[in-house]
C-alpha cells in the first residue's frame, strides 16, 4: 500500500464525484454507502500503509508518481511522503472524518442536498490528504487551497440563508489575504533554495552547511517563515485573520467538527511543524509565531467567557486551542503541539459533535439560554461532552491534560527572547487555560443542568439516533486514553512515548532543555495546571448552578468589559470601518465607476460607437442604384487619367506599375 | 490622308456621349445602345492606331470586341425583354429591387 499511497487521497475523490455527478436521484442509504465506503476504505488503507511504513522501519519514505510542473530545473512533482508527522495527520484526518462522516448521515438525514452535502465532505477529504501526505511546497498548497474550496462550499451549504453565503464569502476572502502571504514565502524559499521539495528544503539544513545572509534574526528565512506563518495564521484562524472562524458555523454542524475543528484549521500547524527546520533557523519568526499563538489563545477565550451560541462558544474554545499549538511550536515544542492537535480533533470533533447532538434534540435551537436541564434527557449526550469537556479543561487523566500540561511547560522553559518570556507565555497560557475550564463548564452547566428554560409543551426533547450516538461513544473513548502515549515522565511508567514517536521528524529541532529540568518541575506545573482548572469550573459551578443570580450582576457590575466581550471586541466592526469600507469606496468610486464604466467600457462602445458612425456614413455610397457605381467607374478613371498626366513623375510610376 | 488625332478625338467624343447617356439615360434600352456607342468608339481607336502604327494587332481587338459585343447584344436584349414583360417598365429607376 505505501506504493500505491496516492490511493488514499483518490478514494475520498471518487467518492465525492460519484455522489456529486450521480447522486441527486439516489436514495440516502447510496449516498450514504459511496461517502463512508470511500472514506472507510482510505482510512483502512491509511492503516495498512502505515503499518507497511513502520514494517520497513525507514525514516521517510518518499515517492514521485508523476511531475506535474516542469520549467527549466524547477520540478513540482505529484510526489508523496510518510513519516511521523504525516501518519498521526493521515490518520487523524481519515479517522475522525470517517466518524464525523457516520455521524452526518444520521444528522443530515432531514436535510436537501443530502448528496451535494457528502460530495462537498469527500472533496473536502480529498483535499486534506493531499494537503497532509505531499512531498513539497506547491502540492501541499493544492491541498491547501482545495480543503479552502470545501469549507467555503460547507460553510455556505445552506447558501439561501444570506449569513451562511456571506459567511462563505468572509471565509474565503479572509483565507486569500492569508495565501498571500504563503506564496510570498513560497517564492522566497524557491530563490533561497531553487527547489520547493520539502526533502531538498531541509536536507540542506545543517547548521554549518547554511548560507549564513540565510538564518539570523533578518535573514531570508526569517521572512519567509512569517510569511507561511502569515498562511497558516489565516488558516487556522489566528490574529489577525481569525474572525472568519466564528462565522463559519453558519454551516453544518458536523462541517464545523470536521473541518473548523478537527482537521482544517490545523493544516497551518501542521505546515508550521513541517517547516520547523525552517522556523528553528528563524529565531525572531518563532517569537513571533509563539507570541501570536499565546495572545490569539488568550483573547479568544476571553470573547468565549460570555458567548450565548453553543457553537460560537466552540468556535472561539477552537481559536484558542489553535493559539495553544502555535504557543507550542512558537517555543519549539513542535511534537507537544502536534500532540495537542492530535488530542484537540478528538475532543474538539466530539465537543462539536455533542453540540450537534444537542441541537438536533433542541430542533435547532442554539442559544444556551434556551436550554438547560437537558443532561437527564439527552444522557448520552450529555456523558460524552462531560468527557470532552473534562479533556479540554485540562483534568486527568483525559487526553488535554497531557497536552496542555505538555505545551505550559515547553512555554515555562522556552529560550526564545529570554527566560522573562518563556514566563509571561506561560502565565498568560496558565490564564487561558482558567478561563477554558471556566467557559467550557459555563456552556456545560447552561445547557445540561439547572431548570429547562425553553418551551417544554414545544420542544420535544429526544436522544439522537445510534449513528449519531456511536461516533460520539468512539471519539469520547478517545478523548480519555487519547492522551496517555505521552503520559509525563513523573508518572509511573511515564514515558513521553509521543514525543519519542516524532523524534525523527524533529529531532534537533525540539527546544534542548526539556529532559534537563527536573522532574518535579513538571509535577508541580502539571499540578498548578490541575489546580487552575479546577478553578475555573469551580467558579463556572458556583456563577451558573449555586447562584444564578449572580451572573447577571456579574454582567452588570462589569458593564463595559461585558459589552465589549460580548461583540467580540468590536474586531468586525473595526475590520468594517478600516478594511471593507474604504475598500469598498475604492472599488465603487474608482474601479467600478472610473476604470470600469468610463475607462474599459467607454474604450469598448466608443470603438462600436465609432465603426457604427463610420459604417452609417459609408453606407450611402452604396445606394444599389447601378448607375451611380457607374459615376463612381468613371471618376475613379477620370482620377486614373488624371493622375497619369498631371501628376509630377506620377505617371511614369503608374504605367511602371502596369508594367 | 486624315490625322489620327482626329480619329482619337472623335473616339474620345463618341465615348463621352456614350457614358453621358449610360448615366443619364433611364430608358433601358438607351442605356443599351449607349454601351454599344462607348465599345465603338474604342473600337475606332483601335482602328485608327492600328493604322497609325502599321501594326494589325488594333484591328484583331476590333474583331473581339465584335464579337463580344454580338454575343453582350444577345444575352442583354434577353434580360432587357424579360423585364419589360416582368415589370411592365424599361425605366431603370423602377429596377430598385436589390437596392437598400
Amino acid at each position: 500500500m505505501l506504493e500505491y499511497l496516492w490511493i488514499i487521497p483518490l478514494l475520498p475523490l471518487l467518492g465525492s464525484a460519484v455522489n456529486g455527478l450521480f447522486g441527486a436521484k439516489w436514495p440516502n442509504r447510496i449516498v450514504n454507502s459511496v461517502a463512508i465506503g470511500s472514506t472507510g476504505l482510505s482510512f483502512l488503507c491509511a492503516l495498512e500503509a502505515v503499518r507497511e511504513f513502520f514494517e520497513s522501519g525507514q525514516v521517510l519514505f518518499h515517492k514521485e508518481f508523476f511531475t506535474w510542473i516542469a520549467a527549466a530545473n524547477f520540478r513540482a512533482g505529484f510526489d508523496l511522503q510518510m513519516d511521523q508527522l504525516t501518519v498521526v495527520m493521515v490518520l487523524v484526518v481519515t479517522g475522525v472524518g470517517w466518524l464525523i462522516h457516520i455521524y452526518a448521515t444520521g444528522y443530515m438525514a432531514h436535510e436537501r442536498g443530502y448528496y451535494r452535502f457528502f460530495s462537498y465532505l469527500n472533496l473536502f477529504m480529498f483535499f486534506m490528504l493531499i494537503l497532509v501526505l505531499a512531498a513539497n511546497y506547491v502540492l501541499l498548497f493544492v491541498g491547501w487551497e482545495g480543503v479552502g474550496l470545501a469549507s467555503y462550499l460547507l460553510i455556505g451549504f445552506y447558501f439561501l440563508k444570506k449569513s451562511a453565503s456571506d459567511a462563505g464569502k468572509k471565509a474565503f476572502i479572509v483565507n486569500r489575504i492569508g495565501d498571500f502571504g504563503f506564496m510570498l514565502g513560497m517564492f522566497l524559499l524557491f530563490r533561497a533554495f531553487h527547489t520547493l521539495d520539502f526533502q531538498a528544503i531541509f536536507a540542506s539544513s545543517t547548521l554549518e552547511g547554511w548560507p549564513a545572509e540565510l538564518s539570523g534574526h533578518l535573514g531570508t528565512l526569517t521572512f519567509a517563515c512569517l510569511l507561511i506563518f502569515m498562511g497558516a495564521c489565516g488558516k487556522s484562524a489566528q490574529l489577525p485573520l481569525y474572525v472568519w472562524l466564528p462565522d463559519a458555523m453558519e454551516g453544518p454542524t458536523p462541517v464545523s467538527a470536521l473541518i473548523h475543528a478537527a482537521t482544517m484549521v490545523t493544516a497551518g500547524i501542521y505546515v508550521v511543524a513541517r517547516s520547523h527546520i525552517l522556523f528553528a533557523h528563524a529565531p525572531t519568526a518563532m517569537l513571533v509565531v509563539a507570541v501570536v499563538g499565546c495572545a490569539t489563545a488568550f483573547f479568544a477565550a476571553t470573547i468565549g467567557l460570555v458567548q450565548t451560541d453553543i457553537k460560537r462558544v466552540l468556535a472561539y474554545s477552537t481559536v484558542s486551542q489553535l493559539g495553544y499549538m502555535f504557543l507550542a511550536c512558537g517555543v519549539g515544542a513542535f511534537s507537544a503541539g502536534i500532540f495537542h492537535l492530535m488530542t484537540h480533533a478528538f475532543f474538539k470533533a466530539l465537543l462539536f459533535l455533542a453540540a450537534g447532538s444537542v441541537i438536533h434534540a433542541m430542533g435547532g435551537e442554539q442559544d444556551m439560554n434556551r436550554m438547560g436541564g437537558l443532561s437527564k434527557k439527552i444522557r448520552w449526550t450529555y456523558l460524552t461532552m462531560l468527557t470532552a469537556t473534562l479533556a479540554i479543561a485540562g483534568f486527568p487523566p483525559f487526553a488535554g491534560f497531557f497536552s496542555k500540561d505538555s505545551i505550559l511547560l515547553s512555554a515555562f522553559q522556552s529560550q526564545y527572547g529570554g527566560r522573562n518570556v518563556g514566563y509571561a507565555l506561560y502565565g498568560l497560557g496558565l490564564a487561558t487555560a482558567l478561563l477554558t475550564a471556566f467557559y467550557m463548564f459555563r456552556l456545560i452547566f447552561l445547557t445540561f443542568h439547572g431548570k429547562p428554560r425553553y418551551d417544554e409543551h414545544h420542544v420535544h426533547v429526544h436522544e439522537s439516533p445510534n449513528s449519531m450516538l456511536a461516533p460520539l461513544m468512539i471519539l469520547a473513548v478517545l478523548s480519555i486514553v487519547g492522551g496517555w502515549f505521552a503520559a509525563p515522565a513523573f508518572l509511573p511508567g511515564g514515558t513521553d512515548y509521543f514525543a519519542r514517536f516524532l523524534q525523527p521528524v524533529f529531532g534537533g529541532a525540539e527546544a534542548a532543555g526539556a529532559e534537563a529540568e527536573a522532574h518535579s518541575l513538571e509535577l508541580w506545573l502539571a499540578v498548578i495546571a490541575f489546580a487552575i482548572a479546577l478553578a475555573g469550573a469551580l467558579f463556572a459551578y458556583w456563577l451558573y448552578l449555586k447562584r444564578p443570580e449572580k451572573a447577571d450582576g456579574l454582567a452588570k457590575s462589569l458593564e463595559p468589559a461585558y459589552t465589549t466581550l460580548l461583540n467580540k471586541y468590536y474586531m468586525d466592526e473595526l475590520y468594517a470601518a478600516v478594511v471593507v469600507k474604504p475598500l469598498l469606496w475604492i472599488s465603487t468610486n474608482v474601479l467600478w465607476k472610473v476604470a470600469d464604466v468610463a475607462g474599459i467600457d467607454g474604450a469598448v462602445n466608443g470603438i462600436a460607437h465609432g465603426t457604427t458612425a463610420i459604417g452609417d456614413g459609408v453606407r450611402h455610397t452604396q445606394s444599389g442604384n447601378t448607375r451611380s457605381y457607374a459615376v463612381w467607374v468613371v471618376v475613379g478613371a477620370l482620377v486614373v487619367i488624371a493622375v497619369i498626366f498631371f501628376w509630377p513623375f506620377g505617371g511614369k510610376t503608374v504605367i511602371g506599375m502596369v508594367r | 490622308m486624315v490625322p489620327t488625332n482626329y480619329y482619337v478625338v472623335l473616339s474620345a467624343v463618341l465615348f463621352g456621349l456614350g457614358v453621358f447617356a449610360f448615366i443619364f439615360k433611364r430608358n433601358i434600352i438607351t442605356i443599351f445602345m449607349s454601351i454599344e456607342l462607348m465599345l465603338n468608339a474604342v473600337n475606332l481607336a483601335f482602328v485608327a492606331f492600328s493604322q497609325a502604327l502599321g501594326k494589325l494587332d488594333g484591328q484583331v481587338f476590333v474583331l473581339f470586341v465584335i464579337v463580344v459585343a454580338a454575343a453582350e447584344a444577345a444575352v442583354g436584349l434577353g434580360i432587357i425583354i424579360l423585364i419589360a414583360r416582368n415589370r411592365q417598365t424599361l425605366n431603370v429607376e423602377r429596377v430598385d429591387l436589390l437596392k437598400l
